[in-house]
C-alpha cells in the first residue's frame, strides 16, 4: 500500500468520500513528504496551518455530505498565484516579502470547492524560463535521475517547482500556468500530465501576469482524469478578468469514455524537426499507433507557419512582459533599492529594477522594451501580431477540415542537467518551447501526456492540441493515450 | 426652428518685420468623464478625500490585478461624440502608453491610439452674432488619468495620492482648424459649454477637471487655406505643445506669447524646434518641459488585459433617443419662439440651468419680457451675490407670477421692481406681497382722465408740439404717471393720450 501522499486525486476522492480516511490525515502525510523533500526545494513558501485548517473544514463537509470533487485533496499552488496572507513573489527577489490582501481567482475556486493549500511552489522568475533556473529561490531539482547517474535535472520550467512536487508525491497535484509551455515541458520532464487550457478558460484575475494575451493557468496532476478533475474546480467566467469567455463548463471527467473511434488526428509534418533526437521521433510514432489502435484516424496535416512560431513568441511575450513588470517600480511593493544621498526618481527606479530583477527577466524586458520602441514596432511586434494570426489560422483550417486532434511530441528531448542550457546561449533555451509556444500563439487548448522512457530512463512526453473549448474531447483522447502507454513509472527516491 | 447661418471669422494676424503672419491652433482637450467609479475599477471619483482613500487594488497596479471597464463611462464617451456630432465607432480598443513616473503605478496609461471610440465630429464657435468658426473634431478617445505626485511637501522626500489615478478621462483632438487666442478660448467654452448640457463632464477648469493642451504655429497669409485643400500639414510651420492649461486667461495668454516666439526665431533666420512646452504664469512666458532627446518612447501597443471594445448601434440608438436639447438648438429656438435676441440667446443658453429656469418663466408669457427680467434683474442681482441659479431665492414660478401681475397691468414696472426685492428677501407668493404691500396700479381711467384733461388745458404749447411731433407726447405720460404717484399703468396712460391728442 503506497502512501497517500502519492495518491491520484480521483483516488483520494473516494477514500474521503468513503471515509476511509480524512483530509487531515491525507494532508499530513503530505506536509511529511514536503518536510522530507527540501532536497527538491519545490515548496519554498510551506502554509502547514493553512492546510490543517483547510482540511479540518474539508472534513467537515466530508462528514457533512457536502463535498465536491476536490474536496479535501491536498495542493501545491505556484508562486505566480496571489494568495491571501501568503507570500506571492513569482520567484522574484523584486516582490520580496510581498503579501497579498487578495486571494487569486482560481485559488478562491480552489479553496471554495474545500481544496487544501499545502504551500507555494517555485518557478521560474515571473514565469519566465524552461528549467526554473531563474529563481530567486534557487534551483528546483526534478525528483528523476539519469540511470546510474546523479547529475542534478531540471524539472523544466516554468512551473518546475509544481512538477517536481507532484513527480515526487509532495502533493496531489499543482496549479501551474503556461505561456509558451510552462505547464507542458515541465510536465513532460517529470513525467506527469499537464493541461493548458483554452485561453479565456481559466481566470488569470490575481495571478501575476507576465505575458497577458497568453497566460494560461491549468492543472498539473498524477493523470489524466485528475485533470479533468481538477480543471473543472479551476474553470469558469470571471467578470474581474476582461478577457475570461462566458462560456459554460462542461463536465470534463464525464468526457473520459476512452472512445476515440472515427475521430480524426492531425500529424503536423511542420513538427518534424531536425536535430531532434531519434528516441523522441519513436515516441511520436508510438503514439501514433496507440491512438490507431484505439479506432482513430490517423492523418497528415500542414500547419505551414509553424517555423515562425517561436520567433514570433520570443517577441510578444517579452513587448507584454516588458509592460506588465513596469509596476515594479519600488514604489508601493516589494523591494526598493537602498539610494544614495541625492539620487533621484530615475536612480530609484534603475537601482531597484536592477537589483530586483534577475538576469532573465532583465533581458526580456529589455528585448520586448526593443520590439516596442518607436521605428521598430512594425518590424518586431506587428509582424509578429500578424505571423500570430497565421498561425491561428493555421489550426482553424485544420479543424474545419474534420481533424479532432493534433499529436505532436511534447519537447525536443527529455530532461536536461541544471547548469547544462542556462549558462549557453539563451536561444538554446528558447528552443525548449519549440512544439509548444504555437498553443498559446493560437490560444488553444494542449495537453502533455507522459507516454515512455528514453535510453537515459528519464520520461517523455507527448503532446495533444484540441479545438477551443473542445477540452473535454482533448482530455478524451489524452485519457486513451495514457491508457494505452500505460506509463506507470516513478523516481526512485534519493532525497 | 430658425435656422442660424454664420460667416467664419478672419484668422488673428500678427505684423512681422516682413509681412504679416497667421496663427494655426489645434487642441486637446482632457475632460474627466462625469462617473461615480473609475474607468477599470469600481474605486469612487470623489474629490476631497482623505489622500490614497479612493484607490483599487488595480488602480494601485497590485500584481495580478485586472482591468474592468466601467460601461457608464464607455456611455458618456458616445453621449459626448453624438454631442459632438461625431462618428461613434462601434468596435473600438484600448491601448497601452508606456513611460515610468511614480504617480503612474502600471507603468502605463491605458488609452486609446488605435481605435478610438469616437470619431470626426465638429464644434460651432461662435465669436459674434452671426460670425462662427467650425472646429473640426479628429476623434475623442478615453484613457486613465494619472495620480498626483507632491514634491514640495518635504525636504528629500516625494509623496503620491492615487485616488485620481485611474479616473476617466475623454481626450477631444481638434484639427487645427482655430485660428486665434480668443478663438482657442472660445473654442474651450464652447466645448466645456455642450459637455455640461450633455452631462458628461463638469467643466471644472479650477479642478483641472478640463484641461487643454495647445498646439500653435504661425504660418504667411495662404498657406492655411493650402493646408485646408489639401489636408497636407507641411504648408503649416512647426507646432509646439503648451501642456496642461486650465485657465482660458492662460490660454489665450500663452499662445499669444508662443506665436511671438515663434514668429522672432523664424524672422531671425533660426527653426522652430517641435516641442513640448510650458506657460509660466508668473512670467508670461512659455519654456521647454523636455526637449526631443529626452522625448518618451510610448511604445503604444494594444492592451492585452482587455478585448476590442464592441457596442451595439442600438445602444448607440438608445443613448441618442436621450440627448438633451443642445446649446446650438436651444439658442435658435429661443430666438425663434421668444424673439430673442442673438446676445440674449447667448446669455440664456450659456448653462443649461439658467435656460431652464428662463424657459420655465417664458413659458406662456412674453419671451423678451421675461428675457429681460431674467438677464437683467435676476443675474444681475446673482452674479452681485455670488449666487448659482440653483440657489436663486426667486424661483420660475415666482418671477413668472410677478411678470403676470405686471402684464395684467395690476402692478407698474417700478412696482415690480420693488415686489422682485421683496421676493429675494422675503420669498412668498408674488400676488400676496403685492397685496401685502399695497402694490397696486391706478387703473381707474376716471382719475387719469381727469389728470390728463387738467395737463392739457394747462399746457396749450405742448399739445401743438406733440401733434407734429409724436414722440413728444411721452411728456404727457411722463407727467400724468407723475400726478398718479406711479401707480397708473403706462399702457393705459399712453393710450390715453393718444386718444386725447388724436395722435
Amino acid at each position: 500500500m503506497t502512501t497517500p501522499n502519492s495518491w491520484t486525486i480521483a483516488a483520494a476522492r473516494e477514500a474521503l468520500r468513503k471515509g476511509e480516511i480524512s483530509a487531515v490525515d491525507l494532508t499530513m502525510s503530505c506536509l511529511t513528504a514536503i518536510d522530507a523533500g527540501d532536497g527538491l526545494n519545490a515548496f519554498v513558501h510551506k502554509t502547514p496551518e493553512i492546510a490543517l485548517e483547510q482540511a479540518r473544514a474539508a472534513d467537515a463537509r466530508l462528514k457533512a455530505g457536502d463535498a465536491p470533487a476536490m474536496c479535501g485533496i491536498p495542493l501545491g499552488i505556484k508562486d505566480l498565484f496571489c494568495t491571501k496572507g501568503v507570500p506571492s513573489q513569482a520567484a522574484s527577489n523584486i516582490l520580496k516579502g510581498f503579501k497579498p490582501e487578495y486571494e487569486s481567482t482560481v485559488t478562491t475556486k480552489l479553496f471554495d470547492a474545500g481544496a487544501v493549500m499545502l504551500g507555494k511552489l517555485s518557478m521560474d522568475e515571473f514565469a519566465m524560463g524552461s528549467s526554473n533556473e531563474t529563481a530567486c529561490y534557487g534551483n528546483v531539482v526534478s525528483p528523476w535521475r539519469r540511470k546510474g547517474d546523479t547529475t542534478a535535472l531540471t524539472p523544466g520550467g516554468s512551473s518546475g517547482g509544481s512538477a517536481s512536487a507532484v513527480a515526487a508525491d509532495l502533493c496531489l497535484a499543482a496549479t501551474g500556468t503556461d505561456t509558451g509551455g510552462s505547464i507542458r515541458q515541465p510536465a513532460a520532464f517529470t513525467g506527469i500530465t499537464g493541461i493548458k487550457p483554452t485561453y479565456g478558460r481559466v481566470s488569470r484575475w490575481g495571478v501575476v501576469a507576465f505575458a497577458s494575451s497568453l497566460d494560461q493557468a491549468g492543472p498539473m496532476t498524477k493523470s489524466v482524469r485528475d485533470a479533468a478533475i481538477f480543471l473543472n474546480a479551476m474553470s469558469g467566467h470571471d467578470p474581474k478578468d476582461s478577457t475570461s469567455a462566458d462560456i459554460a463548463v462542461p463536465d470534463f471527467e464525464a468526457a473520459l469514455t476512452g472512445d476515440i473511434r472515427g475521430k480524426k488526428i492531425g500529424i503536423p509534418r511542420e513538427y518534424r524537426l531536425d536535430g531532434i533526437p531519434a528516441e523522441i521521433d519513436a515516441l511520436w510514432q508510438q503514439g501514433i499507433e496507440m491512438l490507431r489502435d484505439a479506432g482513430a484516424e490517423i492523418v497528415d496535416i500542414s500547419l505551414p507557419h509553424t517555423k515562425y512560431a517561436l520567433p514570433a513568441y520570443y517577441v510578444i511575450a517579452p513587448a507584454e512582459a516588458s509592460s506588465n513588470l513596469a509596476r515594479y517600480d519600488g514604489v508601493r511593493y516589494g523591494h526598493r533599492a537602498k539610494l544614495a544621498q541625492g539620487d533621484g526618481i530615475t536612480e530609484m527606479y534603475e537601482k531597484t529594477r536592477a537589483e530586483g530583477f534577475g538576469k532573465e527577466v532583465q533581458r526580456r524586458i529589455m528585448v520586448g522594451t526593443y520590439v516596442l520602441s518607436a521605428g521598430f514596432y512594425d518590424a518586431y511586434y506587428n509582424r509578429a501580431r500578424k505571423v500570430r494570426a497565421l498561425i491561428k489560422r493555421d489550426f482553424e483550417q485544420v479543424f474545419a477540415a474534420g481533424i479532432d486532434a493534433i499529436l505532436t511530441p511534447a519537447t525536443p528531448s527529455s530532461a536536461f542537467g541544471l547548469g547544462e542550457i542556462a549558462s549557453a546561449d539563451p536561444v538554446e533555451m528558447y528552443l525548449n518551447d519549440v512544439f509548444t509556444v504555437t498553443v498559446n500563439l493560437a490560444g488553444l487548448p494542449g495537453i502533455s501526456v507522459p507516454v515512455g522512457l528514453d535510453a537515459k530512463g528519464l520520461p517523455l512526453g507527448l503532446q495533444l492540441i484540441g479545438k477551443p473549448w473542445e477540452e473535454g474531447d482533448l482530455l478524451n483522447h489524452a485519457y486513451v493515450l495514457e491508457r494505452a502507454a500505460g506509463f506507470v513509472s516513478k523516481p526512485e527516491k534519493w532525497w | 426652428m430658425l435656422d442660424l447661418t454664420y460667416t467664419a471669422p478672419k484668422p488673428k494676424v500678427i505684423a512681422g518685420a516682413k509681412h504679416d503672419w497667421e496663427l494655426v491652433i489645434g487642441m486637446e482637450i482632457h475632460a474627466q468623464v462625469s462617473s461615480n467609479a473609475k474607468l477599470f475599477s469600481g474605486a469612487s471619483t470623489q474629490v476631497g478625500a482623505e489622500p490614497n482613500s479612493n484607490v483599487a487594488f488595480v488602480d494601485a497596479a497590485m500584481p495580478g490585478m485586472l482591468p474592468v471597464i466601467n460601461e457608464f463611462c464607455i456611455e458618456q464617451a458616445v453621449r459626448s461624440g453624438l454631442g459632438l456630432k461625431a462618428q461613434i465607432n462601434l468596435v473600438s480598443a484600448f491601448d497601452r502608453k508606456n513611460y515610468f513616473y511614480p504617480d503612474l503605478p502600471q507603468g502605463y496609461q491605458i488609452s486609446q491610439l488605435y481605435h478610438p471610440i469616437v470619431g470626426e465630429g465638429e464644434v460651432l464657435v461662435e465669436l459674434a452674432p452671426g460670425v462662427a468658426r467650425r472646429v473640426r473634431i479628429e476623434r475623442i478617445h478615453l484613457e486613465q488619468d494619472a495620480g498626483k505626485s507632491i514634491h514640495d511637501m518635504d525636504p528629500t522626500m516625494s509623496f503620491v495620492d492615487f485616488n485620481r489615478t485611474g479616473v476617466a478621462l475623454m481626450e477631444i483632438v481638434s484639427r487645427p482648424d482655430i485660428r486665434g487666442p480668443e478663438e482657442a478660448a472660445a473654442y474651450v467654452s464652447k466645448l466645456r459649454q455642450i459637455l455640461r448640457y450633455l452631462g458628461t463632464c463638469d467643466g471644472d477648469m479650477q479642478h483641472g477637471n478640463l484641461r487643454a493642451d495647445v498646439n500653435v504655429s504661425v504660418c504667411k497669409p495662404g498657406q492655411y487655406e493650402k493646408y485646408q485643400e489639401t489636408q497636407d500639414f507641411s504648408h503649416l510651420g512647426t507646432r509646439c505643445e503648451i501642456k496642461n492649461m486650465n485657465s482660458l486667461r492662460f490660454i489665450q495668454a500663452a499662445i499669444d506669447y508662443e506665436a511671438r516666439r515663434q514668429i522672432a526665431i523664424i524672422e531671425d533666420g533660426g527653426s522652430v524646434m517641435q516641442e513640448t512646452r510650458l506657460y509660466d504664469p508668473d512670467k508670461g512666458e512659455t519654456r521647454s518641459m523636455r526637449s526631443k532627446e529626452e522625448a518618451h518612447d510610448y511604445r503604444y501597443f494594444p492592451c492585452p488585459d482587455l478585448l476590442p471594445l464592441e457596442i451595439e448601434q442600438a445602444w448607440v440608438d438608445q443613448i441618442a433617443a436621450t440627448m438633451p436639447e443642445l446649446p446650438d438648438a436651444k439658442k435658435a429656438r429661443f430666438m425663434g419662439d421668444f424673439g430673442l435676441t442673438d446676445y440674449d440667446a447667448n446669455v440664456l443658453t450659456a448653462e443649461v440651468d439658467s435656460a431652464a429656469f428662463f424657459e420655465a418663466v417664458a413659458q406662456g408669457r412674453d419671451g423678451k419680457i421675461a428675457a429681460n427680467w431674467v438677464i437683467n434683474e435676476l443675474f444681475g442681482r446673482l452674479n452681485k451675490e455670488g449666487r448659482a441659479i440653483a440657489d436663486s431665492p426667486v424661483s420660475a414660478a415666482q418671477l413668472g407670477g410677478m411678470l403676470d401681475l405686471l402684464a395684467k397691468g395690476e402692478i407698474t414696472g417700478k412696482m415690480a421692481k420693488d415686489l422682485f426685492e421683496i421676493l429675494w428677501t422675503e420669498g412668498g407668493d408674488p400676488a400676496e406681497q403685492a397685496a401685502k404691500h399695497g402694490m397696486k396700479a391706478v387703473t381707474d381711467t376716471g382719475a387719469i382722465e381727469k389728470a390728463l384733461d387738467e395737463l392739457i388745458a394747462a399746457n396749450p404749447d405742448q399739445v401743438e408740439k406733440a401733434k407734429v411731433n409724436a414722440k413728444l407726447a411721452g411728456w404727457f405720460t411722463g407727467q400724468v404717471l407723475k400726478a398718479t404717484g406711479g401707480k397708473a399703468n403706462p399702457a393705459v396712460v399712453n393710450a390715453m393720450v393718444a386718444q386725447k391728442l388724436g395722435l
